[in-house]
């Protein structure tokens, strides 16, 4: 196995990822939820979508699902594990990533471009950018809302990898899209090697996309797999 | 025997609760000057068999820990249904 892509009842973007994937150099395949083996797996992805129809709350129902052990007990193991939307929502469930993501501040949902400000590289998502750099990726979120019990604990920590910015890298309120805290899109955990972001990287993964800014975050995440050389 | 619960779930205070700020506004404008704070939450009905009360309520509150409420970002409380 290359790059284990989960596949929940509603995920829906599991072939961009797979496509963005293979843009970086890295094979992919698919990996049905109720499956449990994730042996010889180099990554993870979760994918967004709607796993679960997002009953109860998003990622309540999927952080249960058959695979979510395996993937758990992987991504202790260090295994580069990425939550992208829905995936992040799931993770963060799971409490692989702390925190949650809740409703978007003013109870719309958000299908738009956004600036992302890179704040850290030390994260298997971020480790091919640089500090400070933006990126233009679209976020597609109703849930996109980031809370966590103890903020200053991520802040502090360095958990947080990227913020809602212009495209000047300025972040204040006004650049924040869905009233997430401390403008927050993006962290990573305290081993480093499980991330989570709401906006799509796989979405800006080419210039006939409107941006190819998200290869930044899929090489990066494609190097530390380890399948191809950073 | 068959216990039915009631598990109401709500926003720890803190977090923002748009629903409930605008529909405050929105009594306020109808003439309900006087409310000071409206919230939204959720309502679980949960049916269970148990021998007794106390066995049931113990499990209900393992679902809500486990499933049922995100203890990051809510409250719950449970109640018997009559």
């Amino acid at each position: 196995m290359t790059i284990a892509v989960i596949v929940f009842p509603g995920t829906n973007c599991e072939h961009d990822i797979i496509h963005a994937l293979g843009l970086a150099g890295a094979e992919s395949e698919h990996v049905w939820h109720r499956d449990t083996d994730l042996s010889g797996a180099h990554g993870i992805v979760l994918p967004g979508g709607f796993a679960h129809g997002d009953y109860l709350r998003t990622g309540a129902i999927a952080r249960f699902s058959p695979i979510m052990e395996e993937v758990a007990r992987l991504a202790d193991a260090g295994v580069p594990t990425l939550g992208i939307c829905n995936g992040f929502q799931i993770l963060c469930e799971a409490g692989l990533l702390p925190g949650a993501l809740v409703a978007n501040r003013d109870l719309k949902f958000i299908c738009r471009p956004t600036h992302l400000r890179v704040e850290s590289t030390d994260s298997v998502l971020t480790r091919a950018a640089e500090i400070g750099q933006v990126l233009r990726i679209p976020l597609n979120s109703y849930e996109g809302n980031y809370v966590a019990d103890d903020i200053d604990n991520v802040e502090n920590a360095g958990d947080v990898i990227l913020r809602y910015s212009d495209a000047a890298g300025h972040v204040d309120s006004t650049t924040n899209p869905n009233g997430s805290t401390n403008s927050i899109a993006g962290i990573t955990n305290a081993g480093r090697n499980v991330a989570g972001l709401m906006p799509h990287p796989e979405r800006a993964s080419e210039k006939i996309l409107g941006s190819d800014d998200g290869m930044a975050l899929i090489e990066g995440f494609v190097a530390s797999t380890g399948l191809v050389d950073a | 025997m068959t216990r039915t619960f009631t598990v109401s779930i709500t926003r720890k205070p803190g977090l923002s609760d748009p629903e409930g700020t605008t529909t405050r506004k929105a009594l306020i404008d109808l003439g309900f000057t006087d409310v000071s704070h409206v919230s939204f939450g959720r309502t679980i009905v949960v049916t269970i068999d148990a021998p007794d009360e106390d066995e049931a309520r113990a499990q209900i509150e393992a679902m809500c820990v486990k499933l049922l409420a995100n203890p990051v970002m809510e409250s719950y409380v449970v109640e018997a249904s009559s």
